[in-house]
């Protein structure tokens, strides 16, 4: 696995460093003896639920996804007919693919931009030792951790044009409510907000901990080289922290790309707000039961994955500054 | 640079304390973003909290107030006769204990059996129970769906459990703290005859609790909150885990006068996972985030 560098992100206390690692190589057996038929043994008893698990729920779907996407295929029906390449053929010809995928490059950029952006923003802010601070992040951080049903309900209740506190306000300041749920390009919009408020606070609490791991005397000695605090910013602390923003850029994308719970319970339709992923459940639960379609979709998102996740670790990983 | 050094060095006015342009200093930078940040989430959920016990008239104005006429349960009696909120609230409680239940300690041992077990080709069996991390679970839900179905999963708790026990995450998590647990105290108690049984259950288990903690909470906030694979593979009212069940709520009512018992619902999804994570709140925050691909 090539390795991403974590920052450790615990807002307080730090882990014991290793005394000696626990599986230091030992001495080798020449022959294979009974303790060691009996390790097999142990190891077996103790791995195999977990690995058979995983790869019955986990491997298995990614080659049944291959082998449905050559298929026609009603979700429920007996019958099935190969297609091969068809579905992908289609896929990459519909003219409802490109709407699509430009949905769910503006939804990955702008929440991730907006999540890592606002969290650096945050992150500065809590970066200070002043009283009630602890629960201020302990606050930032919890909608990562709440339902996305009921955060999409709570914000729809919000957002609703007619009773809804958002377009009170927007009425006080003299101005209306927009349509956010009849205008497409506005429930992109409201749902992006959502997104980046349910996860501004990951990205905050990680870029607290890289904050925290910069050296203070690097930062004293621009200051006596008479550096202002935004030259500091932009030239020792920005490039510092580049392998917390490497990091968060890897995580954040790949988790904005597996977006579902907000869209489904914001848009169920998802005029609008459809990506990849959505684009993938509706096509095999939302009415039409294409299975064989919604596989290949589904194919094509883990491609994407997995080759945004190679590049990412290969190109982007050189360019990062490392301490 | 060199230039800037020849500065003498006297303090600039406002780094000392207590003079005004210090004290305005401390608020608009200091305090101000802190409390602008605590407000636009905690707000929100404010609202929700208090919208739950609002009546359909308070609700339905365009000149909302902040407090409710009153504080009764009005809203929470009614989603409760709209959809089975007692049973919904149970299902998601069963549903999030088993399931975390059994994957923290399948994640014991498949994390004991990687660090601690000899076996031929642990490097690469831990390889793909890492690359797991990597699969969205969205692309599994159709051929898992066919699958549990054929097995008769559909409707029950089995079937809503079962695909997720698979446990990358928490496999992932307690390799790196068993690692770190010191070799002597292991050989020591291999040298005195005790099995790995014993070494798990006497050693292992209990100076990693912290980590088994972090992991056990971890997944009893993803079960809860869990909603796309049960929300394909029930669809009987009475089986619905609670986000599952809101759905239904929702689609049900379909109008600007159900906020108030939408609102009931939400907060019976979100003040839980809310109070647990105040409680625990460390070992969460560093559960969440130490997701990190290291080798």
């Amino acid at each position: 696995m090539a390795s991403v560098t974590a920052p450790s992100a615990e807002i307080s206390g730090a882990t014991p460093a290793p005394l000696v690692r626990a599986d230091a190589p030992r001495p080798t057996r020449k022959r294979f003896s009974h303790r060691s038929r009996r390790d097999y043994l142990v190891f077996l008893a103790f791995a195999t639920p977990n690995l058979v698990l995983i790869a019955l729920f986990t491997y298995r779907p990614l080659l049944s996804n291959i082998y449905y996407s050559t298929l026609n295929w009603t979700l429920g029906s007996p019958v099935a007919t190969p297609v091969g390449l068809g579905n992908y053929r289609e896929f990459f010809t519909s003219p409802d693919t490109q709407g699509v995928l430009v949905t769910t490059a503006v939804f990955t950029v702008a929440t991730v931009g907006g999540s890592m952006g606002l969290g650096l923003l945050v992150a500065l802010a809590l970066n200070k030792r002043v009283r009630g601070v602890g629960f201020a992040r302990a606050a930032v951080f919890s909608p990562f951790v709440l339902s996305g049903v009921g955060v999409g309900l709570v914000w729809l209740f919000i957002f609703d044009p007619v009773i809804g506190v958002l377009s009170y306000v927007l009425r006080l300041a003299g101005s209306s409510s927009p349509e956010w749920f009849n205008n497409p390009t506005l429930t992109l919009v409201m749902v992006i907000v959502v997104y980046i408020w349910k996860n501004v606070g990951y990205c905050a609490v990680i870029y607290l901990a890289g904050l925290q791991s910069i050296n203070q005397d690097l930062i004293e000695a621009a200051a006596i080289d008479g550096a202002n605090s935004r030259r500091t910013f932009f030239s020792i602390v920005l490039p510092l922290l580049s392998p917390t923003t490497f990091f968060l850029l890897v995580t954040t994308m790949l988790n904005s790309l597996q977006a579902f719970d907000l869209l489904r319970i914001m848009n169920p339709l998802g005029r609008g707000t459809n990506t990849l992923i959505y684009e993938a459940y509706l096509q095999a639960f939302g009415g039409a039961n294409r299975a064989g379609y919604s596989a290949t979709i589904s194919t094509v998102l883990f491609v994407l994955l997995v080759l945004l996740t190679v590049f990412q670790l290969s190109i982007l990983e050189r360019k990062v500054h490392y301490r | 640079m060199t230039a800037v050094a020849e500065r003498p060095p006297v303090t600039p006015r406002r780094d000392r304390p207590l003079s005004r342009r210090n004290l305005v200093a401390t608020i608009t930078t200091g305090y101000l973003p802190i409390v602008l940040a605590t407000l636009v989430v905690v707000l929100p959920l404010l609202w929700m909290v208090l919208a739950s016990f609002k009546s359909t008239g308070e609700l339905l104005t365009q000149t909302p107030s902040v407090l409710p006429d009153s504080f009764a349960p009005t809203n929470y009696a009614e989603a409760a006769r709209r959809v089975p909120f007692g049973r919904l609230f149970l299902n998601s409680v069963i549903v999030t204990v088993i399931g975390a239940s059994v994957k923290v300690v399948l994640a014991v041992f498949t994390a004991y059996a990687l660090v601690f077990v000899r076996f031929p080709g642990k490097k690469v069996i831990f390889a793909l129970v890492l690359a797991t991390l990597m699969v969205p679970p969205q692309v599994q839900v159709l051929p898992n769906y066919v699958f549990i179905s054929d097995l008769g999963g559909r409707d029950t708790y089995w079937g809503i459990i079962l695909p997720g026990l698979a446990t990358g995450f928490g496999t992932f998590l307690l390799r790196q703290q068993f690692m770190t647990l010191p070799a002597s105290i292991l050989e020591a108690a291999e040298i005195d005859g005790a099995s790995h049984w014993k070494r798990l259950t006497r050693i292992v288990v209990p100076i990693s609790t912290p980590a088994i903690a972090t992991v056990a909470l971890v997944n009893i906030v993803f079960e809860w909150n869990e909603y796309l694979w049960p929300l394909v593979i029930i669809s009987d009212p009475d089986m619905m885990t609670l986000p599952v069940g809101l759905t239904l709520l929702f689609n049900s009512e379909n109008g600007a006068d159900a906020y108030g018992v939408l609102m009931a619902g939400t907060v019976m999804i979100i003040v839980p996972v809310l109070v647990v994570f105040a409680a625990f709140q460390r070992y969460i925050v560093s559960g969440l985030t130490q997701g990190a691909v290291k080798d």
